[in-house]
């Protein structure tokens, strides 16, 4: 018996809905953020990621009491992303019951801001989220960049040195998404989730890409990920949590049963 | 009158899920159970019983219990009435931590806190992260009231890069590369290097245990010869 590999439902919510693009656009909604959490966590997921896709300032508030209201109904760790720009971000979101931030764009513009999340919250509650796109080397070997804006602004940043960078400057857990293959469902960008897995001495969750049941497991076995994100295939009830630990506990993989 | 349970509130980290995880198993205790998150020495005397929490630095952990005079407080209940500590705050009751270059924790419990290692591997070889994060069996060592409805190897939520190597009073242990003590159990002290607030329902069961569970009156009054 060892550590079980994780499967985290992805809550992406725009203005108090659960909603799920393809490739960051084209939006179907998939209920109320508080509900769908409490579903997942009673079907035995082993941790639950909220990402904030709201535009608007207003709107967070709104993000804040959904945070609050999922904490107060769901006893297993809960990751709040989105937004996350200053040290004061951060604190609103633990003290509504996050048990860690994730932070992505505002990394780029200011790396020391990671380092000084770790420093002040500890590195357990800090993840670095990375948008990463394949655009390979003019010998073809594979190489990944930074993307943000949703996909659309490249940074130049490449992606592996990124992760061991932040992980240098204290962040805890690295979720790493393919922008080329979120919401695409054609499974994780495997060579960029094993390249980052290896590069890294903390876990890494895999993101971005997931159709089946196989891909979770070619996550972890061929990505060498310690936790495997995926969004739609549970939202639309095509799976269950359950039905994704049964395949995974059958083809070898340690899960919390 | 329903009971108190005081959660020590010494700024380390956020106590919220703490608390709401103690509300929820006492609503359904009966008189239930009123949770005070709190670093007023009063309340924290008066209260049944005692939840040590802790996350982050085991240095900054120390400073902050001095800081606010809260150390030996800590001592004084661990000696007088049912105390759970949870992660940091289990690690904070042993003698000495390995953390920040060495430092003297509170030395309630005997055992020294050490890390994983930057080269930490499984008994086949394999490379294991650290922290290590993420939910582990936990392997009961005999019986005990908080295990009460718990089967044995049940996973438990952990996320830690330091762990504890105690000489007696092993509750449970966990394996990550290294046989790690995973809750230690002295007279009405007992502690856990994971998290039974974010362990779903077994971590629940484990916090309704520690409301419910009673002290044989000899621990409190000592009969004196």
């Amino acid at each position: 018996m060892a550590l079980a590999k994780r499967i985290i439902p992805c809550l992406d919510v725009d203005k108090g809905r659960v909603v799920k693009g393809v490739n960051f656009v084209g939006i179907r909604d998939a209920g109320d953020p508080v509900e769908v959490a409490k579903r997942y966590n009673e079907q035995g997921a082993d941790e639950i990621t909220f990402l904030d896709i709201t535009a608007t300032h207003e709107d967070r508030a709104t993000t804040v009491h959904t945070v609050e209201q999922i904490a107060a109904e769901v006893f297993i760790p809960l990751t709040v992303g989105g937004g996350i720009r200053k040290i004061e971000d951060i604190r609103t979101m633990l003290n509504a019951g996050a048990d860690k931030v994730a932070i992505n764009s505002a990394a780029i513009h200011n790396p020391e801001f990671v380092r000084e999340a770790a420093e002040r919250f500890g590195s357990q509650c800090i993840v670095i989220a990375i948008d990463a796109k394949r655009v390979d080397d003019v010998d073809g070997q594979p190489r990944w960049e930074i993307f943000t804006h949703g996909g659309r602004k490249p940074t130049g940043i490449n992606a592996v040195e990124w992760a061991i960078k932040m992980v240098d400057f204290g962040a805890g857990e690295v979720l790493l998404t393919s922008m080329d293959g979120d919401g695409t469902k054609a499974g994780y960008d495997l060579l960029l989730t094993h390249a980052i897995s290896d590069a890294v001495a903390v876990p890494v969750i895999a993101s971005g890409g997931v159709g089946t049941l196989q891909h979770l497991v070619d996550g972890v076995t061929e990505g060498g990920a310690d936790a495997v994100l995926a969004a739609s295939i549970f939202h639309f009830a095509e799976h269950t949590v359950p039905e994704a630990k049964a395949y995974m506990a059958e083809r070898g993989i340690e899960v919390r049963l | 009158m329903s009971k108190t349970v005081a959660v020590i509130d010494y700024g380390m980290g956020n106590l919220h899920s703490v608390a709401s995880a103690l509300e929820k198993v006492g609503a359904e205790l009966e008189g239930g159970v009123t949770v005070q998150v709190t670093d007023n020495p009063e309340l924290i005397l008066a209260a049944d019983r005692v939840i040590f929490p802790g996350v982050g630095a085991i240095r900054d952990c120390m400073a902050e219990l001095k800081n606010r005079g809260l150390d030996e407080l800590v001592q004084e209940v661990a000696a007088t009435k049912p105390m759970l500590g949870i992660c940091v705050g289990m690690q904070a009751l042993m003698e000495h931590s390995e953390e920040n270059g060495g430092v003297d924790c509170l030395d309630v419990l005997p055992g020294r806190v050490k890390f994983f290692g930057k080269d930490l591997r499984d008994a086949q070889g394999q490379r294991l992260k650290v922290p290590h994060m993420g939910w582990n069996t936990v392997k009961h060592c005999g019986d005990h009231p908080l295990w009460q409805g718990i089967p044995d190897n049940s996973r438990f939520y952990f996320v830690h890069s330091y762990y504890i190597e105690a000489p007696e009073f092993v509750a449970a242990t966990a394996d990550y590369g290294v046989e790690i003590h995973a809750a230690l159990s002295c007279d009405n002290v007992f502690a856990v290097q994971f998290h039974p607030e974010k362990s779903g329902d077994m971590g629940l069961r484990l916090l309704r245990n520690f409301l419910q569970w009673e002290l044989p009156a000899a621990s409190f009054f000592p009969v004196e010869d």
